[in-house]
């Protein structure tokens, strides 16, 4: 476990007082909160914001740290205080607490234990990248999660655990795939919460994803562009055989309807036609394009019409 | 450690897809009881098909929406009209980046 800085994370000085580490709080948690902020990495900013806050709003808990300095255990992976170390820093309740401000995504549930006392446990969120071709056809994937678990002597670990997962066909970026009871552990006769998984995409080498539709760079020769061809198109679902009409601009998309992310409103595919002029690297090359100058000599290729 | 043919194999949902589910269903999605979604309503920031809560029919962007209004509540510290304001924004950005981005190059 390395030392964080929750000065640092915070952006406040080591002497900042109790309202400026509040007033900072508010600030970054605005800024970085994961349902507002587009930042890819806003949910461990986050996290560690929470993390942070949760002990220097405290008085005690900002003056253990400072004290300890980097001696300090923080977060999910320390080891319950009434362990290792003698002169514990935290109470139980408190070890708890922090627990539920990291994991915590639901209202908190967890304080009154007691013999009557059931309660769901809570949802976990976690992130899963797929690759585009799996959203075609769907696919399976292990994924293992991190589940705390209370022993008999009420100690907390992380237990980690391989889940096999079906990614369904049509599945979106951005779009939460629901695991019915892979969640937290309830309490008492309470049942267990579900896991959401987050889909996104791995970034692919040939394929842009737009939502549903997906967009292909089609290379194309000049002549090609010029007199019409028909070439076949790689799909992530496959080959499919694509006509271009004669006088093609470079950037114009040609759509494959229906050959998107498949889904009872299945998205498009776009081949965007890009254009490549073959080198002039021998004499004859060169003097084809001498040729081809003198051919289109009315030719301004920077005229607005174009031609 | 498990074997991979032991794995155990979960019941799948795509939650954005998912439509007629009642107010008990997104209480449990939601963790949260029955007043905590009805108030979602009142404040016009889920609109369930049906009139009473009994018969209400929530789709998953709805549990999506009233999941996000619940933690920008809880860790921003927003009243209910904030969190519907707040939504309500988060909502014109999405539209105006999915304007720009048709303006664009898309899937960039």
């Amino acid at each position: 476990m390395e030392f964080k800085d929750y000065y640092a994370v915070m952006g406040v000085a080591p002497d900042a007082t109790q309202d400026e580490i509040k007033r900072a709080y508010r600030q970054l948690a605005r800024k970085y909160h994961p349902d507002v902020s587009k930042e890819p990495d806003a949910e461990q900013r986050f996290k560690a914001l929470g993390e942070a806050y949760a002990v220097l709003k405290d008085l005690e808990k900002r003056a253990a740290y400072d004290q300890l300095g980097s001696d300090w255990q923080p977060g999910p992976d320390f080891q319950p205080p009434h362990g290792r170390r003698g002169d514990a820093a935290f109470s139980n309740d408190e070890f708890n607490d922090l627990f539920e401000s990291i994991y915590g995504r639901g209202p908190s549930q967890g304080r009154e234990e007691g013999a009557g006392f059931h309660a769901r446990g809570q949802d976990h969120h976690a992130q899963v990248f797929i690759d585009l071709e799996d959203a075609y056809t769907g696919a399976t994937r292990s994924i293992s999660v991190q589940t705390p678990e209370v022993d008999e002597r009420g100690r907390v670990h992380l237990r980690r655990h391989t889940l096999k997962v079906t990614i369904p066909k049509g599945v979106r970026a951005g779009q939460h795939i629901r695991l019915v009871g892979q969640g937290m552990p309830g309490m008492g006769q309470g049942p267990a919460g579900d896991l959401y998984l987050e889909v996104a995409f791995n970034p692919h080498p040939h394929y842009r994803v737009d939502q549903r539709d997906v967009y292909f760079d089609l290379r194309i020769a000049p002549w090609e562009a010029a007199l019409g061809t028909q070439v076949e198109v790689p799909t992530p679902g496959g080959r499919v055989e694509l006509s271009v009409p004669a006088d093609a601009r470079a950037g114009r998309k040609l759509r494959l309807k229906g050959r998107g992310i498949p889904g009872p409103v299945a998205g498009d595919f776009y081949a965007v036609l890009q254009i490549v002029v073959p080198p002039a690297d021998s004499e004859a090359s060169r003097a084809y394009y001498t040729g081809m100058a003198g051919q289109f000599a009315a030719f301004d290729p920077r005229s607005t019409a174009g031609a | 450690m498990d074997h991979p043919s032991m794995l155990p194999q979960a019941t799948v949902t795509i939650l954005e897809e998912q439509t007629g589910l009642s107010l008990i269903e997104v209480c449990r999605a939601c963790a949260v009881n029955a007043d905590g979604i009805v108030e979602l309503v009142d404040e016009g920031l889920l609109a369930p098909l049906g009139r009473e809560p009994h018969r209400w029919r929530f789709t998953g962007l709805h549990v999506r929406r009233a999941t996000v209004a619940l933690r920008l509540r809880r860790d921003l510290g927003l009243n209910l009209a904030g969190a519907a304001l707040a939504i309500q924004l988060l909502d014109e950005l999405d539209a105006l980046r999915e304007k720009l981005r048709a303006l664009g190059t898309p899937g960039a």
